[in-house]
């Protein structure tokens, strides 16, 4: 018998409506709203009201719909990993191939939305924070492609730890500004990337990369990447007839996630659980699961689950994925939690390393160390659940970036 | 009555421009900070920006950004800082001492604990960067410990949100004087002029305070024509930055803000003139 992630809780998610979400102040419950200073009141009140505009306009939406097929390539397949499946001898594990997008990733999903907004506001200039680079290199994309000028903001830790795509933002046209205020990785680059935004309103246009930051950011983010879920549920039905059992995404700030889940929210039966980094494990308190192990604060523009300390300071994260290192998570994410809709739980570096290579190996597929995280969460939860039920990844990118790390971390010199 | 008021009342009677000097507690060193609050009011300070470190500054430029990091680096903490409000106050029943930074601090301590406390030490005032109007509803605690919340107007700040900061306003109105973040180096006078005088033309009882970019005794000056009072921060924490000792710290915070405070009340002078 199949225990649900969620059954202990359902009860307080039963009557919501999960589409109904956020409210007019971005609220999702307590989470979310608009902490900023007053300096970006304004530019963000312009934002929301643009953004709630071309969401409705059958122009923008007709360009963006062309984008995605052209120019990302969706929709993205979803694949059934039967040789993967078999070997771990429980439910079938199915993947949406995300990894496949132009750039790699779904974050392209998101800027391509983006910079089709920050087009239609007149903004001549893009910047952005990235951790991994995945964001960093699809902001760079969109923005050549628009003719905009593009800032990208970068730890110097990350840097070092994500060479090629720094490199590939530089070919793309960008600058790439590393920030070594902080714990120097993706939260002190949003903390820069705000810094200018605020100095710049004017004429540029913040894309950024996670459904995480002030209002408007954690729905529109999310809403460019609800795509994935909106065609993996249609591609369910269609190949399989039925919905999955149980979906998984990795969670940084967490909008491949909630681009994954939101078209599911409603649907009741369907488990919800998010990867979040354990790191070294989350009893070493070297780790970034801001669900599973942190707690409500404010972070970043919006009230959420943050990793810190007693005094309220901000602690440093770790996880062997860059993409995954951040202390705070999406605000709608916090809430899910909080109903019960969804469960969060720890992947350890370990796990997601041994999940990577299990994947290489038996799929031929070479995933993203963040979402690695998944396919390890995938893998536990399709061993305990029968071999009819369906487990359905979202395999959110692709690893090419991550093998000069994976060789570091066993001894390999390239 | 809050201090904050009865100092703009003594300010406007006097017909002087109030002097807002903030420093980061604990910065340069967290064993000097009652000393240094105290050289700051010998100095001219009316009313003292106490800032509460924190680690992800996002409103501030460098200056600041380095001086939370020292700070952070040994220990300090809101317990700490409001264990030398409270010291402070044993000396000084009457200068305001005005809190400002983010709301993560509070939001872990607990807002009616953080109130009771701050009002028991002898805090005055908050100014929560990352707290907007909009969620004021968030800090309600603290007003209704009697605490004043100070709001910020910018100048991307719209006539129609001005005019409801300048209701929920309480204290004084902080006018950053240009989008940015703290330290740069981007003042253009005109404009911020021009704003001034329309908020005082809708708020003529509410005292404004002019921050961000104020450097030195000319930019102060400048500033006292038509404002109520100057912040000075940046500066002013670079000019300590490098001070080791009691002695050495309270000389250089002495130093840096006597000519402001000079020129300020020769300013307010040529004003009132
Ligand atoms: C492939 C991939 N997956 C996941 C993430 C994590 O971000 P999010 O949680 O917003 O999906 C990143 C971030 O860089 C990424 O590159």
């Amino acid at each position: 018998m199949l225990a649900k992630p969620f059954d202990s809780a359902a009860s307080a998610a039963a009557s919501i409506d999960f589409s109904q979400y956020p409210d007019e102040h971005g609220r999702f419950g307590e989470y979310g709203g608009l902490y900023v200073a007053e300096t970006l009141m304004e530019p963000l009140a312009e934002l929301r009201e643009a953004y709630l505009r071309l969401r409705q306009d059958p122009e923008f939406i007709a360009e963006l719909d062309r984008d995605l097929t052209h120019y990302v390539g969706r929709p993205s397949p979803i694949y059934h990993a039967e040789r993967l499946s078999k070997k771990i001898g429980g439910a079938q594990i199915l993947f949406k191939r995300e990894d496949l997008n132009h750039t790699g990733a779904h974050k392209i999903n998101n800027t391509v939305g983006q910079a089709l907004v920050a087009k239609r506001m007149g903004k001549r200039r893009i910047i952005a924070e990235t951790g991994a680079g995945q964001h960093g290199v699809a902001s760079a994309t969109v923005a050549t492609r628009l003719g905009l000028e593009c800032v990208v903001y970068m730890g110097a830790v990350d840097i070092e730890r994500q060479k090629i795509n720094v490199y590939r933002m530089k070919l793309l046209g960008a600058e790439v500004v590393p920030v070594t205020s902080g714990s120097k990785t993706l939260k002190d680059a949003l903390n820069e990337a705000m810094r200018d935004w605020v100095t710049n309103v004017a004429d540029t246009f913040y894309i950024i990369g996670t459904v995480a930051g002030p209002h408007p950011y954690p729905m529109m983010v999310r809403d460019f990447n609800a795509i994935v879920g909106r065609e993996a549920r249609a591609q369910m039905l269609a190949q399989y007839g039925r919905l999955p059992d149980v979906i998984t995404a990795c969670v940084g700030g967490g909008s491949n996630a909630i681009g994954l889940f939101h078209a599911f929210l409603n649907d009741r039966d369907v488990a919800i659980v998010g990867a979040e980094a354990a790191g070294d494990g989350i009893e070493t308190g070297r780790h970034a699961a801001s669900l599973a192990a942190g707690r409500p604060g404010v972070l970043h523009g919006n009230r959420t689950y943050v990793i810190c300390d007693d005094d309220g300071q901000i602690t440093e994260t770790h996880s062997i994925s860059a993409g995954l290192d951040y202390p705070g998570v999406g605000p709608e994410h916090a809430w899910l939690k909080d109903t019960g809709r969804a469960s969060y739980v720890g992947i350890t570096d370990d796990e997601a390393l041994a999940a990577f290579h299990e994947l290489a190996r038996s799929e031929g597929i070479l995933a993203a160390l963040e979402s690695s995280h998944a396919v390890a969460q995938g893998i536990k939860l399709a061993r305990d659940l029968p071999k009819d039920e369906l487990v359905l990844v979202n395999l959110s990118g692709r690893g090419d970036k991550d093998v000069h790390t994976i060789a570091a971390r066993e001894g390999i010199a390239l | 009555m809050n201090r904050i008021d009865r100092r703009f009342a003594e300010l406007k009677a006097a017909g002087r421009t109030g002097l807002i000097p903030f420093i980061t507690a604990g910065d340069p060193s967290p064993e000097h900070v009652v000393a240094l609050m105290h050289a700051l009011v010998e100095a001219g300070a009316d009313v003292i920006e106490l800032g509460v470190p924190f680690s992800d500054p996002m409103a501030d430029g460098p200056v600041i950004q380095h001086a939370s990091e020292r700070a952070l680096a040994k220990g300090v903490g809101l317990a700490r800082i409001l264990g030398w409000v409270g010291e402070f106050r044993r000396r000084d029943a009457n200068t305001p001492v005005v809190l400002m930074g983010y709301l993560n601090p509070i939001e872990i301590h607990g807002y009616a604990e953080f109130a009771d406390e701050a009002v028991a030490a002898g805090v005055d005032g908050v100014l929560l960067v990352d707290c907007p109007l909009e969620e004021s509803a968030t800090i309600k605690p603290l007003a209704d410990a009697g605490l004043h919340r100070i709001f910020l107007a910018a100048p991307t700040t719209h006539d129609a949100r001005l005019a409801a900061l300048i209701r929920e306003a309480s204290g004084f109105l902080y006018y950053v004087s240009f989008a940015g973040v703290t330290g740069a180096n981007r003042l253009d006078l005109a404009p911020v002029r021009a704003r001034v005088a329309a908020i005082k033309t809708l708020a003529p009882a509410l005292p404004v305070a002019v921050g961000f970019g104020v450097r030195d005794a000319a930019s102060a000056a400048a500033i006292a024509g038509f404002a109520d009072a100057v912040v000075i921060g940046s500066a002013l924490v670079e000019q300590l930055a490098n001070s080791a000792g009691a002695s050495a710290v309270t000389d250089a915070a002495r130093a840096f803000l006597a000519p402001i405070r000079k020129a300020l009340d020769a300013g307010s002078a040529k004003n009132a003139a």
